[in-house]
């Protein structure tokens, strides 16, 4: 039985009895009547039972241009929900309205419901300081600030007063490079400069950096994209072990770390969310043809 | 032919060079379409001809322009008269200038002696004649080099490579002449320097507090005899300078940080460039500014609060200079600013990090090697800093720290010591090079501390 959160379009439904032939008014830019919405609505379950953060008909634009189109979607508490999609489909986009990154974008206008728990995000009197702490971002290239590597954890805690003392502070950046899996490799030189570490050692760092200030969930965009396979592994392992203790959202373009490290799987296109479900069935059997063209590499 | 002439039919000459160059590789290869049989392109074959037409040419064009009134003078006073060569050298200076003149058309002191007549009929005669032979003597190199580059074309010719190494060769003779240039300005000003020395002992300079060059130009005349300490001057200088990066400083930065993080486009557009006018306002507007308005404006405030002001004072020309700088510092900031990753922002911002934070943890120190840079331009063009300092200072050269009374600075001083009539062996003209060997000296310090800051800076942050 596939359950469906709000019914928009009603190609939606037989969507998964699509022909090849319905396959090009699918994705094209429609010329009838239901002009950018012909792809909207999403294949699969986008609530869970136990959500940390819940996005409701979120749009984006930036000027003109309309990224993220009407997206609902629920990101489950101690879960990985792994986004996937072509390029340009607006999974960065989508990640980036979760801690409200988007506000340093000139021109960047976000519609629609976020919440973290029961707290509205876009609430016009929230202060994104505290949000951006309990919802943490980690980058596509690792971007150690240039201060020394025990500078660039401390450096959250700090701003934020997290620590009474130095005591408080030192042990903040060992168990943050411990939980990063870094301490072994880092600590006979803390005081030497996070931009001398390796490409996989400083987006380790820059996840230290992160969870020093021991946010909820944690935003990765393509977070080894710059990594080679056995820095990507660690971070990899590095993910599964965080899940533990967060919610963590991830976007990734190799659908084998998609399989390998997260629950949920979300499929982008064109800025609409198309399907979204648990990663083995989103592999093993997707119920969208678009979906399928993509992870069976028809597409994209 | 003029010699203006002779450089524009030179430049046709040049221009012609290059279209038979190109025009022959392409018909050594029968046509256009087989131009990839060409060892280099088209263009190639016509730079290389026109490099042969022109550059022998200009540089005998140059060196015979540079030589030929010294030869011609030669060539006519060893043709004058006896009794004129036999005079003493000015005299005979006098006479080689009446010469000139006459043969220029230019009124002559006295009537013409038949002799200076007749020398200076030699004079055209001879400026004729090399006039003429300049014009074959260039024409024919140009025709020739053209000549020898043309019938050298040949498909396998590598007319691309000698072309990047002339560009190689010019390219280093620029930077030859700027560098022996600036050597040459070095080294004058240190030998000049080091005969003040040898009159005024280099301690005396270095270490004394008087500064008062009056010195009796006759023996016979009373008064000064001449103080040249120069502490009074590199006082005032730093303590006009110390003003102005107080004022440029921290108003340039706070500025560029505005600029470059906060404002939106639309208010940087409008506001960056109304900055960088200030740059372009001449330094003598800025000086009867600070003349005019703001060292009266100084002075009532310091009177109305009991203080005495005196009309010049360092304070009003430190406060308009510091003005002047401010786009110095904030232009080059903004660039570096600018120059930060948008990564690092958005890594603390993600942090949860404030815009203030943001910029005072993250920015302002992966940009610090550059806000340096810029400060330490802005120094020595304070310290270079003349026209404000004239007319808004003063010239009594004080030893204070008061900013508050009148001060004078080394440049300054080296413009009232060159102004007027001078010997230029007196030691008065003479301290002028010493007051600017010292400001060389003191930049050059300058300079050196700044790269050695931002060296260990870098160390520290990279
Ligand atoms: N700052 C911006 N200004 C204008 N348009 C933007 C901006 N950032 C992204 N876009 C547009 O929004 C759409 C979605 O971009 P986004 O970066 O979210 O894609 P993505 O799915 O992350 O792609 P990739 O996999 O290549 O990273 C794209 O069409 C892009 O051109
Ligand atoms: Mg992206």
């Amino acid at each position: 039985m596939i359950a469906v959160f709000e019914t928009r379009s009603p190609i939606m439904d037989n969507s998964i009895a699509m022909n090849e032939s319905d396959f090009p008014r699918n994705t094209g830019i429609s010329s009838d009547a239901l002009g950018e919405r012909k792809i909207s609505g999403t294949v699969g379950e986008i609530q869970v039972q136990d959500p940390r953060m819940t996005c409701r008909n979120v749009d984006v634009f930036y000027g003109n241009k309309h990224a993220i189109i009407d997206v609902s979607l629920d990101i489950g508490k101690n879960e990985v929900i792994a986004m996937i999609g072509p390029s340009g489909c607006g999974k960065s986009t989508f990640l980036r309205c979760l801690n409200r990154m988007n506000d340093t974008i000139e021109g960047c206008r976000v519609s629609g419901q976020i919440q973290l728990e029961d707290q509205d995000i876009y609430d016009p009197r929230l202060d994104v300081v505290p949000l951006r702490v309990q919802v943490g971002m980690v980058f596509q290239k690792p971007n150690p600030f240039p201060k020394s590597i025990y500078e660039n954890v401390a450096y959250g805690p700090r701003i934020h007063g997290l620590a009474g003392n130095k005591t408080d502070l030192d042990e903040i950046v060992e168990t943050s490079l411990r939980k990063a899996g870094l301490w072994e490799e880092v600590k006979d030189r803390l005081d030497q400069p996070g931009t001398g570490l390796s490409g996989g050692q400083q987006q380790r760092l820059c996840i230290a950096r992160t969870i020093a200030v021991s946010p909820e969930v944690i935003l990765m965009d393509e977070p080894c994209s710059a990594l080679d396979p056995i820095a990507t592994a660690k971070v990899e392992e590095l993910i599964d072990e965080l899940r533990e203790h967060y919610t963590i959202a991830i976007v990734t373009h190799s659908m084998q770390q998609a399989a390998r490290v997260s629950q949920r799987t979300a499929y982008f296109h064109l800025g609409n969310l198309v399907e979204v479900g648990e990663t083995t069935q989103i592999f093993t059997n997707p119920r969208h043809r678009l979906t399928e063209d993509y992870i069976t590499g028809r597409f994209g | 032919m003029q010699p203006s002439l002779l450089i524009i039919v030179l430049l046709a000459l040049v221009a012609m060079a290059y279209h038979l160059g190109r025009h022959r590789s392409i018909a050594t290869v029968g046509g256009i379409r087989s131009v990839p049989r060409l060892h280099s392109l088209p263009c190639y074959y016509g730079a290389y001809t026109a490099i042969w037409c022109g550059i022998p040419a200009f540089l005998v064009l140059g060196l015979w322009l540079a030589f030929e009134p010294n030869i011609i003078t030669i060539l006519v006073v060893a043709d004058l008269p006896e009794e004129l060569r036999q005079l003493a050298p000015e005299r005979l200076n006098l006479v080689v200038n009446d010469i000139k003149n006459l043969a220029g058309g230019n009124i002559v002191t006295g009537v013409a002696s038949p002799g200076v007549q007749a020398a200076a009929d030699h004079f055209i005669s001879l400026e004729n004649t090399s006039a003429a032979a300049l014009s074959l003597v260039v024409l024919a190199l140009g025709i020739l080099g053209m000549g020898a580059a043309w019938s050298r074309i040949s498909p396998g010719l590598r007319a691309r490579n000698a072309v990047e190494r002339t560009v190689k060769v010019l390219l280093i003779v620029s930077s030859t002449i700027a560098v022996f240039t600036t050597l040459g300005i070095v080294l004058s000003v240190l030998f000049e320097a080091i005969r003040f020395f040898k009159i005024i002992p280099i301690t005396d300079f270095l270490f004394g507090l008087d500064w008062s060059p009056q010195m009796s130009i006759r023996a016979d005349q009373v008064g000064s005899s001449g103080a040249f300490g120069a502490v009074p001057l590199f006082a005032g200088t730093l303590l006009i300078s110390l003003i102005a990066m107080l004022v440029a400083v921290p108003i340039g930065l706070m500025s560029a940080i505005y600029l470059s993080e906060y404002a939106n486009r639309h208010f940087r557009a409008l506001a960056k460039p109304l900055l960088e006018i200030l740059a372009g306002i001449p330094t003598v507007v800025y000086g009867f500014f600070a003349a005019l308005t703001v060292a009266p404006f100084f002075r009532g405030i310091g009177e109305s609060m009991g203080l005495t002001v005196s009309s010049e004072s360092a304070l009003a020309a430190g406060v308009v200079m510091g003005i002047m700088i401010i786009p110095f510092v904030s232009s080059l900031s903004d660039d570096v600013i600018n120059a930060v990753p948008q990564s690092m922002r958005d890594g603390s911002y993600a942090l949860g990090a404030t815009k203030s934070e943001t910029v005072r943890r993250v920015i302002i120190p992966a940009a610090l090697p550059g806000i340096v840079g810029g400060v330490l331009l802005a120094v020595s063009r304070a310290i270079g800093e003349t026209m404000i300092v004239v007319m808004a200072a003063g010239l009594s050269a004080k030893l204070t720290a008061n900013p508050l009374e009148a001060v004078t600075t080394v440049t300054v001083q080296i413009v009232t010591l060159l102004v007027g009539d001078q010997e230029f062996d007196s030691p008065k003209t003479l301290a002028a090079f010493a007051l600017g060997l010292m400001l060389f000296i003191v930049t050059l310090i300058l300079n050196i501390v700044a790269l050695h800051v931002v060296r260990k800076y870098r160390e520290q942050y990279e």
